[in-house]
Formats: structure tokens, C-alpha cells, sequence
């Protein structure tokens, strides 16, 4: 099975992984439904200091892989399996109370929406100091200069009269910065950011992307970075890893994957975002069809009823993930590299 | 920093926050033009803020608070400002040696006195402080009941919030007001407490129900979510996150209860379940002894029975502009 030489390649390069996930599978049953599997033995590693990406469509299984890393996945009808190791422990074995343990200390998790993702009735810098006397065990008192170098830390200004403002005092950018600190204060090792600035303006897009990649540089912090926009992934992300139909279908580092992109879901995504150094007038090339044509991975490709390479073995034989080290592929007739 | 994009970025965000989920669909409204205006002073206004601005141009609730705060400060002050002690007979002899049971108004009397030659607009005074007392006692021990089991019938939900609803289910099951009598009638002699108490006990599943719904939604949202994403722990969660964000339609509907504990409160006295000290008077209980003169006296049932209508119309329609002005699914 290319499954399994997939494996023996990853656990190779797993030795110096701070978190690997292996074969993640999240199924959803309802009473009554069939079941639905959301993620698909899913893959990946992440050094420290390098940020992954995860990157599809919505519905795609880009959050639910996330909520699994960090256990936040309910226990009622929803089956996972594979294995998420973090530093050689596997979290998804571990239990709820442990879980709660490493939440906040060793795996940090940042939001979509700032405001939402804010207590209204507690102000910031309480918010701030909670995470710090939950796993610090400070007390209060102690807690609140550390909390407030964490919130100058990312760039909100005059944090001491800001600890004291509650979220709908602050601005958009500000929120989602106060959200980075509480996030950070107790410098988790993984740090996953889904859709971290899919709420924002584009100028504060750029400068929370300025942010997390300097807190991942000067900390070591392994970042996953989950997002649908493929200009986040192209300023930020070490390696790439673009999901459909919760399964990978394509895997690489930044530059080869967005110079020659092989699998023609990537092109696809790839051609219908807007390019500054494309010839005026251009048009954009949409991905035909929506997610609800995809056919089921048990014996086809997902993706072959969108597809414009799609050959009749793609409706029959589901394509493996061949990796070869650098760069994965899921694709039986794959777009031609010329050059 | 570009201040700009930012503002009208805060902006959407308010006005989501605003029409909540019951506009989920349509947050690229074009009415953010309105708020622009006020987000220039400050970064964003609080829902509470925004509720009062609506709250102080509704005629509805200016009516009902209006009503409410003259009544409260009667019943404060009353002991200082009725013109009698409301258990002396000042016109006893009157009643005693006159054709007349029932003295009509004189100088001094400006109701008149009830058939035992007590003044009565002293006795109405007095007596909304007795009103309100048992009212509002009654709402606390309610809210504290309720309060209670909500708490934990949405903090452990499983077999907990079961247990706790389907107990709340049966006493919602019984008509509020038999309710309280029955519980009334348990208590070997009837007093004000056992008034309190009966009214108390019927408010509990109530407010129970409420607490544990909204609970349930706010358990769901995002900051829960957020906060479970830092580790935080459950007890944390529940009366920092979750309780804090739930407790907004259990005061509304505080005000609302109010109105029917007090018309509960009068009608248990009518019926004799209230004090039966006459030397304290409350209106249910003033209602109650001029039962038997209201074909030829009928001032002296009108007289309580006035107040408590409006009293209670005042509180009710405190609270329903209240819940209206909170409640995201009526905003415009």
C-alpha cells in the first residue's frame, strides 16, 4: 500500500517533529445517518519555528482537524482515530483532564472571528491572567505585568490601560491581537491558527501575519496555519499541505507548490485567485461545480466531477497519496509540468 | 495605523453582535451607516448602551418605569407620609355610634375609613410597602431557586439536566397560581412567610427553564470555545464564561415575574392565605375584608384593587419594553 511507504517516509523525518499527525480520521454519526467522515487520514508534521498549512475549501476539514488536535472535538457521535504525537505522546490517548492540562500551556489555539471569540462581560486583561493562573499557577497580582508584556508584545499600545477595556472597546486588529496574547502567554510549543485573519481588514491582515511570523521565529513556536486564502499561505507558510474532501491531495513546500502545482485542484485554486503579474484583462478561471458533486473517496477521486484532467479511471480507482520526501500527490493524471 | 478601514470594521462587527444570530444571513446590511455616526466617539458601544439609547425614546417603558418608581418610593417613605397610623381607629367612635358603618371622606380622611375606623389612603400606603416587600422578597427567593438549579442543570447537562427539567416540567405543568395556594394551605398557620415562601417556590421553574436555555446557547459560542481552547477549567468556564452571558433575559424576566408575584401576592391574601394580621395592611388582604360590604361600599375593594392593577401594569410594562430593547431578534 502507498499508504504505508507514506509512513515509513514520514516517520523518518518525524524524528525532529514536534507535532505529527498521522492517519487523523474524524467521523461524524448521527443517529439515524449515515456517517460522515469529515477528515480522512490525514498527515503532516511540523518542525519547531515552521509554520504548515493547511489549505482548502470550506467543509474541506480544515477546523475539524484542528478542534481534533486540540480535543476540543465532542465525544458524542464523533469517532477519531490515527494518532496526534506530540513530542512522542500521542494526545488523542490522552484523557479529558490531561487535554486540559496541555491546553494553553502546550498547544495554543487562535480563532476566526476576534470579537466572538472574546468574553464580553470579562475584561482583557483578566482574560489574559486566567490563562496564566490556570497553568502558571500566579496569582493575579503576578500574573498582570506578565500579562501586560504580553499584550505589548503584540503590538496593542498602551497596554496597561488596556488590560482594564472590555472586547467591544477594542478594534478588530486589537482583538485579535488581545486573542494572539491570551493565546501565547504560556508559550505552548504548537500553536494552531484557524482562519486567523478571515475577520480582518486587508491592512490588518498583513500586520497579524507580520505577527505571528515574527512570535514564531523568535520563540520557536511550530505554527499550523489553517486558511481557505491562499495569499496567507503564500506569506507565511513553510510547507503547504491543500485538503479536499478531507483527505490531502497535494503536499510541498511553498515555492515548488505554487510554481508548478501538480494536483489540478491546486491549480485550480490556484488560477482563480488574482495575480498582480498577470497580463491586463486577463480573465479568472473558476473551479466548475461546487463541493456537493464530489463523488465518495471509497472507490474514485473526490475531486473528479470538478476536474478538467479527470480520465474514466479517476470514477474507479481511488488515487493514493505518493510521496517522495519533498512533494505528495493524490492524483492519477496530474497537470503536466512544463519546464 | 490606518484608522479607518479599521472603524468600519468594528462597525460590522457591532452590528453583528447587534442582530445576533436572528439576522445571521444578512450582516452585508446597508444600516451601518447609522452607527458610523456614533462609532466615531468611541470604538464601539456596548449593547447595554445601545438598548438604553432605544429604551429612553419608548413611550411604553417611560409609562411603565414611571409607575414603578412612584410606586416604590410610596412604599419607601409611606410610614412617614400617610396622615394615620394605619392601625389606629381614629373614626371608631364615628362607626360605632352612626347610621353610618363605613365613613365617607372628612377633613383629615380624605378616603374615608374602613368599617373599623382606620383611615384608609394610610392604609393604602402603608399597605404598598407590604406589596412590595412580598414581592420582591418572593422574586429573590425565586431567582436564588431558580438560579440554582439552572446553574446546574446547564453546567453538568447528561443526566443532571434531565433530572433537574423534568422536575421543573411537572411544577410548570400546574396552574402557577394553584400552586401557590397549595403550597399556601400546607402551612399550618398562614403568615407572610409562608405567602413568600408559596409565591417564591412557583417562580423557581421559571426562572430554572430560562437560565438552563440560555445557558445551553451561550455554552456553544465561540468565546466558550475559545476559553476551552486555553485550558480552562470547567468550573471556570461555567460561572466566568458561560453564567455571566446567560443572566441578561433572567433579569428582564425578573421584572415581569415581579408584576405576577404581586397580583399572586394579593390574591392569596383575598383568600386568606396571606397575613391575617389586619393591623398590617396589604391590599390583597384590604380586598379580601370588603368582600362581604361591595354591593353597598364598593370605594373600599376599588381603592386596593386600583393599585394593584396599576402597579402591576406598571412593572409589566417595564419589563416587556425591557425585553424588547434586549432582545436581539425584535432590533431594528
Amino acid at each position: 500500500m502507498t499508504e504505508t511507504i507514506e509512513n515509513v517516509n514520514q516517520q523518518q523525518s518525524s524524528t525532529d517533529a514536534l507535532l505529527s499527525v498521522r492517519d487523523l480520521t474524524v467521523t461524524f454519526q448521527r443517529q439515524g445517518e449515515q456517517p460522515f467522515r469529515a477528515v480522512d487520514g490525514v498527515s503532516f508534521d511540523v518542525r519547531p519555528g515552521q509554520t504548515v498549512g493547511l489549505v482548502g475549501e470550506s467543509g474541506c476539514g480544515k477546523s475539524v482537524t484542528s478542534l481534533a488536535i486540540m480535543g476540543l472535538l465532542p465525544h458524542r457521535g464523533v469517532t477519531v482515530e490515527g494518532e496526534v504525537l506530540f513530542q512522542g505522546t500521542d494526545l488523542l490517548k490522552e484523557s479529558n483532564n490531561q487535554m486540559r492540562d496541555r491546553r494553553g500551556r502546550d498547544l495554543g489555539m487562535i480563532f476566526q472571528d476576534p470579537l466572538s471569540s472574546l468574553n464580553p462581560v470579562v475584561p482583557i486583561g483578566i482574560q489574559v491572567t486566567e490563562v496564566l493562573e490556570r497553568h502558571r499557577g500566579m496569582s493575579r497580582k503576578a500574573a498582570t505585568p506578565v500579562a501586560r508584556d504580553m499584550l505589548d508584545k503584540v503590538g496593542i499600545p498602551d497596554p496597561e490601560r488596556r488590560l482594564k477595556d472590555y472586547p467591544h472597546q477594542l478594534s478588530g486588529g486589537m482583538r485579535q491581537r488581545a486573542l494572539i496574547a491570551m493565546a501565547l502567554a504560556c508559550q505552548p510549543r504548537v500553536l494552531i491558527a484557524d482562519e486567523p485573519t478571515t475577520a480582518l481588514d486587508v491592512t490588518i491582515q498583513a500586520q497579524i501575519l507580520a505577527l505571528l511570523r515574527d512570535l514564531v521565529q523568535d520563540t520557536g513556536t511550530a505554527l499550523v496555519m489553517i486558511t481557505h486564502d491562499l495569499g496567507v499561505v503564500a506569506g507565511l507558510c513553510d510547507s503547504v499541505n491543500v485538503l479536499y474532501a478531507g483527505k490531502i491531495v497535494e503536499r510541498g513546500d511553498r515555492h515548488p507548490l505554487f510554481a508548478a502545482p501538480r494536483h489540478p485542484y491546486t491549480a485550480g485554486l490556484l488560477s482563480s485567485i488574482p495575480r498582480l503579474d498577470a497580463p491586463r484583462g486577463e480573465r479568472l478561471t473558476p473551479i466548475p461545480g461546487s463541493v456537493s458533486d464530489n463523488l465518495p473517496w471509497d472507490h474514485a477521486c473526490a475531486f473528479a466531477p470538478r476536474c478538467p484532467n479527470a480520465l474514466e479511471v479517476c470514477r474507479e480507482v481511488r488515487p493514493e497519496l505518493v510521496d517522495d520526501g519533498s512533494r505528495a500527490l493524490r492524483c492519477h493524471n496530474p497537470v503536466e509540468v512544463n519546464r | 495605523m490606518s484608522d479607518n478601514p479599521l472603524k468600519s470594521h468594528s462597525d460590522r462587527r457591532k452590528q453583528r453582535i447587534d442582530d445576533l444570530a436572528a439576522t445571521a444571513g444578512d450582516t452585508a446590511r446597508t444600516d451601518t451607516v447609522t452607527t458610523a455616526g456614533t462609532v466615531e466617539e468611541a470604538p464601539g458601544v456596548s449593547l447595554i448602551a445601545s438598548a438604553w439609547r432605544r429604551l429612553r425614546r419608548n413611550p411604553v417603558f417611560i409609562v411603565g418605569a414611571v409607575i414603578t418608581l412612584i410606586f416604590i418610593i410610596l412604599a419607601l417613605i409611606s410610614p412617614w407620609i400617610a396622615p394615620h397610623d394605619p392601625a389606629a381607629q381614629p373614626l371608631l367612635d364615628k362607626v360605632r355610634q352612626g347610621s353610618n358603618p363605613v365613613p365617607g371622606p372628612e377633613p383629615g380622611f380624605p378616603l374615608g375609613a374602613d368599617p373599623a375606623g382606620r383611615d384608609l389612603l394610610s392604609r393604602l400606603l402603608v399597605g404598598a410597602q407590604q406589596t412590595l416587600y412580598v414581592g420582591v422578597v418572593a422574586t429573590v427567593f425565586g431567582l436564588v431557586g431558580g438560579l440554582t438549579l439552572g446553574t446546574l442543570a446547564g453546567a453538568f447537562g447528561g443526566w443532571v439536566d434531565s433530572f433537574v427539567m423534568r422536575m421543573v416540567d411537572v411544577m410548570l405543568a400546574i396552574p402557577s397560581l394553584l400552586l401557590a395556594m397549595s403550597i399556601a394551605a400546607l402551612a399550618p398557620r398562614p403568615s407572610q412567610m409562608t405567602l413568600i415562601i408559596a409565591i417564591a417556590i412557583v417562580q423557581v421553574p421559571i426562572f430554572a427553564r430560562l437560565l438552563r436555555g440560555s445557558m445551553l446557547a451561550v455554552r456553544g459560542s465561540d468565546h466558550v470555545l475559545a476559553a476551552r481552547a486555553l485550558g480552562v477549567k470547567r468550573s471556570a468556564i461555567v460561572f466566568r464564561h458561560i453564567l455571566p452571558n446567560s443572566l441578561a433575559p433572567v433579569i428582564v424576566q425578573s421584572t415581569l415575574v415581579l408584576a405576577t408575584s404581586i397580583i399572586d401576592a394579593a390574591a392569596l391574601s383575598f383568600l386568606g392565605l396571606g397575613n391575617p394580621d389586619d393591623r398590617k395592611p396589604e391590599w390583597g388582604q384590604m380586598l379580601g375584608a370588603s368582600q362581604h360590604l361591595i354591593g353597598d361600599y364598593p370605594h373600599l375593594a376599588f381603592y386596593p384593587a386600583a393599585c394593584i392593577i396599576i402597579v402591576a401594569l406598571g412593572f409589566t410594562l417595564m419589563g416587556e419594553s425591557l425585553r424588547e430593547a434586549l432582545d436581539p431578534k425584535t432590533r431594528r
